[in-house]
């Protein structure tokens, strides 16, 4: 093949992609009932409508203790969710990375366990969770739980396999044991990236939290659908800005510790 | 004698040798790991847990459980609707990262450090952070008291945080552009957009697909949970309906399978296309 | 406190000028040796080799003949499929785990890619050379005892590595990461020492201290050293033996004097020549 050859054969592969996407788009659309000019039309409609509606006044912060409680709840649920999981997945992290996998038939039983839990969705969980435990904190930690162990076993696998399998071969080889070759030869130089995975899980449980709040009626996601409701925009506008400052806080946090420990 | 080790360098202490020193690392590792262990273990005792008969819940649970399941059946939809319902999800999906992926890239060309100027770089990325703060669910409710409850309200929240998400990690590859080869195209009279098309769309292009599908994956998920919180449509309406409207455990069993078995599709084309691209595992 | 002063130096003593005996007394002792992966091709095939107290063995091939597979069967890093190991007197081809550990202890290895744990000091990545000897509770929290931080203070001051040791591994250049990585395997007080690919990631320089490094510790130490090499003429000028391997037999098993132009050939099937501009 000729180099004018192959760029024309390029550019066909290209044309024929961004058909296809083009199709797809189309299609979805329709599928949908999307309007693609009503819908970039709503966006500074909104913009407009949240800087006139969404401003917290003076009679909504007479409500903040209640909202500082309901928020203060999800955050301890978020942590507790995170950390808990963290745990859980990084015992079959262990199992299921090539690196440190005991036999073949336990690495493939963790994973599959793991992204099974992965993949049922979180709204899934609480919609089950919430028919046995009610509308209960329970039911918002489990469906947290469930979802943040799999993606975290996801996460400490890539991470554990990343990092060389080289310290591991020279720890065996000198006579270590199992959990020597581990916690000597493995978590040193995983662990860092592990614990930017947790934060990360961390910051994105207060926002699932919220998702699962409203609808298992826990947290702030609970004081969000009520007011939402009951059309009170200015509790709504005090609700979303607290849980700003809340997720920039996580960020910061996060982001020095980082830097702190790389 | 007082011992002393065979080298000037080393430390001791009580009459120890030490193996290492503390470093700033060190003590930021060691405070974050009694932190997060600290608020893990007192944690839930802050929490108000009501009544609760755990005993009750646990049982009753794992019956609902096996119900879910062992017994999956479909009683108030077909297997055909079921199907429609993943088809809407995913096309919801499908269009949040579309449009996302379009605007992203031109927002990270302008949000690039070699690519474009510092205090444009910086509203974009501060702007980004404020629309990662708040919940999907959270825009997608804002955008449905304008635009109504349904598709338009769902794919917006959603294409937000997928610009906010796609974005950096755009901006990411494209800052790994050798700065010699900007330069270079510059000194032979290259624009701005001729850079951008013949030296950074080819350079990460593969980065680019890379990302956008891992988004589509993550974005299922989102479409998913917005049908559920949001009432947008989807399986996951039909999920919420079954769960919260006609309590049959049988059905919303069988319709987390599917959606399950959706999910790990994605996730292993995800990965294949990863390994493809990136020569990852 | 003055004791311990005292112990080191009998232990420097013991392991620095420990006197070499005439009689070469038997390490390690391969008997037809083989090792496939799956029934067709053969990797290793009827390997005997027989290396002596503080020898000083190179083993040199292509690329792909075996080197590597070869040393780590002497450990069992890799189970060979047929033959027999004996290593200081004892079969060591069918122990068992804990068994297999005891005796790994007693075996050093060093690695072409050093295989450190980056993120650790050299002081901690050196000690991790006494797990073998402890138990698994004692590793994990990494106790040591001062007799065993006195022993690789000793030892990395010998390889010149004394301003380093509470420097992290990832801050070290190739050269500096290899002795550290000699020194986790002398740690270990071993009787053998395996060397795969030690130096193929090294610069000229850095690469002739290892090998005097290597050198010195066959002959004042009277450590057995087995090395993989592709660099024959490095082989030649340090070996006191070199063993050479062709798609996985031995086909060349003397002292390098005797290591003629033909010998390299049935080697490498090519000239040593053209190896040296390669």
């Amino acid at each position: 093949m000729t180099g004018t050859q192959f760029l024309r054969k390029k550019k066909w592969t290209m044309t024929i992609v961004f058909i296809i996407l083009i199709a797809l788009t189309y299609g979805s659309a329709a599928l949908t009932q999307f309007n693609l000019i009503d819908g970039l039309a709503s966006i500074p409609a909104t913009i407009a409508w949240m800087f006139s509606n969404l401003i917290p006044t003076a009679a909504s912060f007479e409500n903040l203790p209640k909202v500082l409680g309901r928020l203060w709840e999800t955050i301890i649920l978020a942590i507790v969710a995170s950390t808990t999981a963290a745990i859980c997945a990084l015992l079959f992290a262990m199992l299921g990375a090539q690196t440190t996998q005991v036999n073949r038939f336990f690495g493939v039983t963790a994973r599959f366990i793991a992204s099974v839990f992965r993949n049922i969705p979180v709204v899934a969980w609480a919609l089950i969770l919430v028919i046995s435990f009610g509308h209960h904190i329970l039911t918002g930690y489990f469906a947290l739980f469930f979802s943040t162990f799999g993606f975290l076993v996801r996460m400490f696998i890539e991470t554990i396999d990343e990092a060389s399998s080289d310290g591991v071969e020279a720890l065996t080889a000198s006579g270590a044991t199992y959990f020597q070759m581990v916690v000597k030869g493995v978590l040193p130089d995983t662990l860092p990236q592990m614990l930017s995975w947790v934060f990360y899980m961390i910051e994105t449980n207060i926002r699932s939290a919220t998702l699962v709040g409203i609808l298992t009626g826990t947290g702030i996601g609970y004081l969000f659908d009520l007011y939402y409701k009951n059309l009170d925009y200015a509790m709504l506008g005090l609700i979303t800005i607290l849980i700003i400052v809340i997720v920039f806080f996580i960020e910061f946090t996060s982001n020095s510790v980082r830097r702190a420990i790389s | 004698m007082e011992a002393l080790p065979s080298l000037p360098n080393v430390a001791m202490k009580n009459g120890r040798i030490q193996i290492k020193k503390q470093t700033k690392a060190t003590i930021v590792m060691r405070i974050v790991l009694w932190t997060l262990f600290a608020m893990t273990v007192i944690g839930p005792f802050l929490l108000d847990y009501g009544e609760i008969d755990w005993a009750e819940a646990l049982s009753l649970t794992l019956g609902n459980l096996q119900m879910m399941f062992l017994q999956p059946a479909f009683n108030q939809i077909t297997f055909g609707t079921a199907m429609m319902q993943i088809g809407i999800t995913l096309a919801l999906a499908f269009l949040a990262t579309v449009l996302g992926a379009v605007i992203s890239f031109f927002l990270a060309a302008f949000s690039a450090r070699n690519l474009s100027p510092a205090w444009l770089a910086n509203i974009i990325i501060a702007s980004n952070s404020f629309v990662r703060a708040v919940p999907t669910v959270l825009w997608v409710l804002i955008f449905a008291i304008v635009a109504g409850l349904g598709a338009i309200a769902c794919v917006l929240g959603m294409m937000l945080h997928t610009i906010a998400y796609l974005t950096k990690a755009y901006a990411e590859s494209f800052e790994e552009l050798d700065e010699g080869t900007i330069e270079a195209l510059k000194a032979s009279g290259a624009n701005w957009w001729h850079i951008v098309w013949h030296a950074v769309i080819p350079q990460s292009s593969s980065y680019i697909i890379s990302w956008t599908f891992l988004r589509f994956e993550t974005n299922y998920d989102v479409a998913v949970a917005m049908g559920a919180a949001a009432a947008a449509g989807g399986i996951g309406f039909e999920l919420f309906m079954a769960s919260s409207f006609y309590y049959d455990l049988h059905e919303v069993g069988m319709i987390t399978y599917c959606a399950l078995v959706v999910a790990i599709l994605l996730e292993m084309i995800s990965i294949r296309i990863k390994r493809h691209y990136l020569g990852k595992a | 406190m003055a004791t311990i002063t005292l112990e080191r130096t009998e232990q420097q003593a013991d392991i620095f000028s420990r006197p070499q005996s005439k009689v070469a007394e038997t390490v390690l002792q391969l008997t037809d040796v083989a090792k496939t992966y799956d029934k067709q091709t053969m990797i290793l095939r009827n390997i005997d080799v027989a290396l002596h107290k503080g020898e000083f063995v190179s083993i040199i091939g292509k690329s792909g003949a075996g080197k590597s597979t070869l040393l780590r069967c002497v450990n069992r890093m890799i189970e060979p499929t047929s033959g027999e190991i004996v290593f200081d007197g004892q079969n060591i081809t069918h122990l068992k785990k804990k068994e297999l550990r005891k005796q790994r202890a007693k075996i050093g290895m060093i690695f072409q890619h050093y295989n450190l744990v980056s993120r650790l000091t050299v002081f901690e990545n050196v000690l991790h050379g006494r797990f073998g000897y402890k138990s698994t509770l004692q590793g994990v929290l990494g106790l040591y005892t001062e007799e065993e931080k006195q022993l690789a203070l000793t030892i990395l001051e010998k390889l010149g590595m004394q301003e380093h040791i509470y420097k992290r591994c990832d801050q070290l250049s190739g050269g500096q990461k290899q002795r550290v990585g000699i020194a986790r395997a002398l740690v270990q007080e071993p009787t053998l020492l395996l060397c795969d690919e030690p130096i193929a990631s090294l610069d000229p320089n850095a690469s002739k201290i290892i090998m005097d490094h290597l050198k010195e510790i066959s002959q004042s130490m009277g450590i057995t050293v087995l090395v993989n090499l592709h660099q024959v003429d490095v082989a030649m000028k340090y070996s006191d033996r070199i063993i050479g391997l062709s798609h996985g037999t031995k086909v060349f098993d003397d002292v390098p004097s005797r290591l003629s132009q033909f010998a390299i050939r049935d080697i490498y099937g090519t000239d040593v020549d053209e190896l040296i501009t390669e």
